[in-house]
């Protein structure tokens, strides 16, 4: 009798977790379906050209790409110095009673929905983008070769460079708590080790932990990076939603793959214009599996997940 | 997903601000239903128990499905409410947008579709079934600016509109600006232009206008619910493009006639096809489709109407039909609630900001609801 109620409780745990890499495949196979008519169409070309045009039925999502790749390097740029500055106090300087309630406090950052974070940056951010800190940046370094050409151009506060900053806010949760495990997961043995040869706190954390724990923190990067790649709403309100040319300063206004679809999903009318805004999805699909498969191996890598951390 | 959650937050956002207004206006609505009680012409003089509206209809069915535009949302939901008041015909509509109507209608998934752009030669030859046109109701698509010293009403001429959003004119004290504005002295800025980053009708009618009085929008972007904009930054929703504008300094947008009267934003004079230059407004807006000459499927752009009174960024939405519906009881329904909608419906417009169909365009959409067939026979009752 508890045998067979075993087996059968086994069996039905079993389905239910098989249910999951299910949905996965079948979201993965209708995508496919949906995008193979702009996949024929344009090929690898799909990516590479930035011509998206609904009237004359011409579709490359180059500009999107691009975009995407450069608001998540903005992002990545501002938010990962933070976040492991940070994790380095919590861990190895802030008092004890102190850590915990830091980190939680930063945690919270990962609670707000997306859509606060772009109401927030549309009418508090981008007026200070446009009227301070953008034209600022001109002064300073528009004269800079290289430097200048970021920040060349007309200042308008709904560009790339401000969908960058709100990707960095909204990925510094995920870096720092990330950051924080792999740091805790580094041996105490290490650090003792360390300090009874007489060495400093500033030596330990630089000549032991970092190097014992930098796999785990590339681990952590990469997960904000796919977390900046999918985020929707809030980069959607300050990006500027536009992609006509390819520029190099930052203060154009441009268009992340993800705020494509959402923008024209509704009224896409004819086939291949669906189908277009399908491919970009199956893209952000297959590019989020990679990065977030390759940032586990990492983290397992530096021991963490022996360590109880779970993600 | 991710991506649906986020496309519904925006709907429901436009469709949420749209009812605010809506419910505002519930009061004056009420009265006016008192008032006019319903005395829908019917369709033919003789006695019918069908007509006026009031009651269950023999053979009727209780309940339709319908899907498309949402520019027209609140003015269907409206009408639903009170159709349903009246009959108890429950009617259920999506406001999903254009494209998702016409795809809808298309496959087949609907009873009626409605969408604010005309369907294509190419969209009806795709289609399961012939397909018809009925106008509905009127909007328009106002140019909306913040140009920090100007106080007086700005006026645009058609090739100006055309060059700002094209890009050719980049700086406010254009001369192809000024010659229209004596007397306002605009400043050496350069424009920012505001379009909306979303696929919608609101856009369909700005791009449909720009491609009738520039050749050269014509062959370099076109009309369509989205467009590749020439340059410019884009705004999610009426509300994401008049919140640029009002943000950014010396910049030009284009948004709902109704969403700009509410929100009290400024808006520019058009210089109409003959010359005159028109303020936006719910009967300039209904003279665009007066005194024209509409193609018989009604399938018909009235951007840069002839009519001298005209607002010339004006347009119709549609309501999408199949001109045989096989089921008797929904198509006795859908002819029905269609004809109280263009007949006595039309009374709810201008309190919700649309411009009711002027007379002629009416009997037009109400020929329309007529032709509708039910294994061969006319389906509204009394036609």
């Amino acid at each position: 009798m508890i045998r067979s109620a075993d087996r059968i409780f086994a069996g039905s745990v079993a389905g239910l977790a098989l249910l999951v890499p299910a949905t996965l495949l079948l979201i993965t196979a209708l995508l496919l379906i949906d995008a193979f008519p702009a996949i024929r169409a344009y090929g690898l070309s799909f990516l590479t050209t930035t011509t998206w045009d609904p009237v004359k039925l011409v579709f490359g999502a180059g500009a999107y790409v691009y975009g995407t790749l450069v608001t998540t390097a903005i992002a990545v740029t501002f938010a990962a110095p933070v976040a492991i500055g940070a994790a380095i106090f919590l861990t190895e300087y802030a008092p004890r009673a102190t850590r915990a309630p830091l980190a939680f406090l930063i945690e919270v950052l990962a609670y707000i929905p997306s859509i606060v974070y772009g109401l927030w940056g549309f009418f508090v951010v981008v007026p200070l983008m446009r009227s301070a800190i953008e034209p600022a940046l001109q002064a300073a370094l528009g004269g800079v070769p290289i430097l200048g050409v970021l920040v060349s151009g007309p200042v308008v506060g709904l560009d790339l460079l401000m969908g960058g900053v709100i990707l960095a806010i909204m990925i510094l949760p995920i870096l720092l708590t990330v950051t924080r495990e792999v740091l805790l997961a580094v041996p105490p043995s290490q650090r003792e080790g360390m300090l009874g040869l007489g060495a400093t706190r500033w030596e330990t954390v630089t000549r032991v932990v970092l190097p014992y724990a930098r796999v785990g923190i590339v681990g952590a990067i990469i997960l904000g990076v796919a977390r900046a790649f999918g985020e929707t709403m809030a980069v959607t309100l300050v990006v500027g939603n536009s992609s006509t040319a390819i520029s190099p300063s930052l203060f154009t206004p441009g268009y992340t793959m993800a705020s494509a679809i959402a923008n024209q999903f509704t009224e896409a009318d004819s086939d291949l214009y669906f189908s277009a805004i399908v491919e970009i999805a199956v893209v952000l699909l297959l590019v989020a599996i990679v990065v977030n498969a390759a940032a586990r191996l990492l983290i397992r890598r530096t021991g963490a997940a022996r360590e109880g951390l779970l993600l | 997903m991710l991506v649906t959650r986020d496309r519904e937050m925006g709907e429901m956002k436009q469709v949420m601000s749209r009812l605010l207004a809506a419910s505002a206006l519930a009061l004056a609505a009420f009265i006016g239903a008192c008032g006019g009680a319903t005395t829908t012409p019917g369709p033919s003089a003789a006695a019918d128990p069908c007509f006026p509206v009031k009651g269950q209809c023999p053979g009727e069915a209780t309940a339709l499905n319908g899907a498309g535009a949402t520019f027209p949302a609140v003015i269907y939901s409206k009408w639903i409410d009170e159709y349903n008041r009246l009959t108890g015909v429950q009617i259920n509509y999506q406001s999903i947008g254009s494209g998702g109507g016409i795809k809808s209608i298309t496959d087949k998934t609907v009873d009626f579709g409605a969408s604010d752009g005309p369907m294509s030669d190419q969209q009806l030859a795709d289609a399961k079934a012939p397909i018809l046109h009925v106008p509905m109701v009127m909007g328009a698509v106002v140019p909306t600016y913040n140009v920090p010293g100007v106080t007086t009403q700005l006026k645009l001429t058609p090739d100006a509109l055309s060059a700002i959003f094209l890009g050719t004119i980049t700086k406010w004290n254009d001369s192809k600006i000024t010659t229209a504005n004596a007397g306002v002295t605009l400043p050496d800025q350069p424009i920012t232009t505001v379009h909306r980053s979303d696929g919608s009708g609101t856009t369909n009618i700005f791009t449909d206008y720009l491609s009738k009085v520039s050749p050269d929008w014509k062959s370099k972007v076109g009309a369509g619910n989205s467009v590749n904009w020439p340059g410019g930054v884009g705004g999610k929703g009426n509300e994401g493009v008049a919140g640029s504008v009002k943000q950014t300094p010396y910049s030009i947008g284009y948004v709902e006639l109704i969403y700009a009267i509410q929100n009290k934003l400024g808006y520019a004079q058009m210089q109409n096809a003959k010359g005159k230059f028109v303020d936006a407004s719910l009967d300039s807006v209904a003279k665009a489709a007066e005194g024209i000459t509409l193609a018989p499927d009604l399938r018909v752009s009235i951007t840069n109407s002839d009519n001298a009174e005209a607002y010339p960024i004006s347009g119709f939405t549609w309501i999408l039909a199949y001109q045989e519906m096989p089921d008797k009881a929904k198509a006795l329904a859908l002819t029905r609630y269609l004809w109280w909608s263009v007949t006595d419906g039309q009374r709810f417009a201008k309190e919700l900001g649309y411009a009711p169909l002027p007379k002629d365009v009416a009997s037009k959409s109400q020929e329309k609801i007529r032709s509708i067939t039910s294994g061969g026979a006319r389906a509204l009752p009394g036609s």
